[in-house]
């Protein structure tokens, strides 16, 4: 069965407090998931008192701060800290989305910071993404066609078929979408999840791709396409604000479509 | 990748997805009209039930009734069980257990249906 409960070993105790220094004005405790692979604990929430007069806007500027000056072992991933790169995807707050992007100052109350829902937890904030990433390699993702390439430029299309990519090429595979959805949760293995549905259908629907029978054969199964059931927590928390659930649906329809 | 791609596609699912929504269609009007009916029948003896029934308008539109509901039935029970059981053999007893429970639900339901009908 579906597991409701966590498991003995990843319940979650109260970790450290680490006070905000003496004469701080704008105090925020930011409460964070710690877990480390090494010592056998269970995981635990560490509070972190930080002032917000001494600190960047985002969530990000402050998980850098308290690496930088509190406690140096706090792990996470972070790269380009301004929402391309993907690699800050956390829960905070309750949602899945960039910690780079998110503003302190939206959050009301103590500030929750979880690793992204149902990934293998490496350490601390860091999710384990291999099996995401084996899944969106499997769809392919890259111009497939056999007419050959022109000489001298490259595959042209008209503005009207490159608008169709808007809305799908910005994805940039922080996984917030699927680790939100119910359906990844509970048949992450053979459910592709939204995120590699939408990037399947961006060269499904990209009018240079010669494939599109191909990506449909591959995608047409009860467990890999049907186990979306429009529940649209994805696109609830695209951090991108793209909407993962009407790509679904637009490869739904071109299934039924080809039937007919 | 072997876990991602697995056994390959099954190349089915589409039929279902599309039937159950079909179903769904179907069932608004007959709900309501079932509903309906069911409110206007309210306090009727047997006889008259039995004559209600005995009209071939609704006889057939009981059994519309019964064959959507039970096939939308057993798809979306189908559904829940696939995304909930995991242990296989678990799995497979419920969605034959589902599958001969609608049938047989279906069947009696329409058997009952005729044998007042004609």
């Amino acid at each position: 069965m579906v597991a409701f409960t966590l498991p003995k070993n990843s319940r979650v105790g109260t970790g450290k407090t680490y006070r905000a220094p003496a004469g701080a004005k704008r105090v925020r405790r930011f409460r964070v998931y710690r877990w480390n692979p090494d010592d056998g604990a269970n995981p635990v929430m560490d509070t972190f008192e930080l002032d917000l007069d001494q600190c960047g806007p985002m969530v990000l500027d402050a998980l850098i701060k308290i690496k930088d000056e509190v406690d140096a072992s706090l792990t996470f991933r972070r790269s380009c800290r301004e929402g391309v790169c993907g690699s800050c995807a956390m829960n905070v707050d309750g949602t899945n989305t960039l910690a780079c992007v998110k503003h302190i100052d939206e959050i009301q109350g103590d500030v929750m910071v979880y690793p992204l829902p149902h990934l293998k937890v490496v350490k601390d904030l860091v999710g384990d993404m291999t099996a995401f990433f084996a899944q969106y390699a499997s769809v392919q993702p890259w111009l497939q066609a056999e007419s050959a390439a022109p000489q001298a430029r490259e595959r042209l299309q008209s503005p009207e078929d490159r608008a169709k990519l808007d809305g799908l090429w910005e994805c940039i595979l922080c996984a917030c979408c699927s680790t939100s959805c119910p359906s990844y949760w509970w048949n992450g293995e053979k459910f592709l999840g939204p995120a590699t549905l939408l990037q399947s259908y961006r060269w499904i629907v990209d009018s240079r791709d010669e494939n599109t029978g191909e990506r449909l054969d591959y995608l047409e199964d009860p467990h890999r396409l049907y186990r979306c059931h429009t529940i649209m927590n994805c696109t609830a928390t695209c951090p991108k604000g793209l909407n993962p659930a009407k790509a679904i649906s637009e490869i739904k329809k071109l299934i039924v479509e080809r039937r007919s | 990748m072997a876990r991602a791609r697995g056994l390959g596609s099954a190349h089915t699912g589409v039929s279902e997805w599309w039937r159950q929504r079909l179903t769904a269609v179907a069932l608004v009007p007959l709900c309501l009209w079932f509903g309906a009916s069911l409110i206007s029948l309210t306090g009727a003896d047997h006889a008259h039930f039995a004559a209600w029934m005995a009209e071939p308008l609704h006889a057939v539109g009981l059994l519309l009734v019964i064959g959507a509901a039970s096939y939308h039935l057993k798809v979306g029970l189908d559904v829940v069980i696939e995304d909930y059981v995991h242990t296989e053999w678990a799995k497979v007893t419920l969605l034959v257990v589902n599958g001969f429970g609608a049938v047989t639900m279906a069947a009696v339901s329409a058997f009952a249906v005729l044998k007042l009908a004609l």
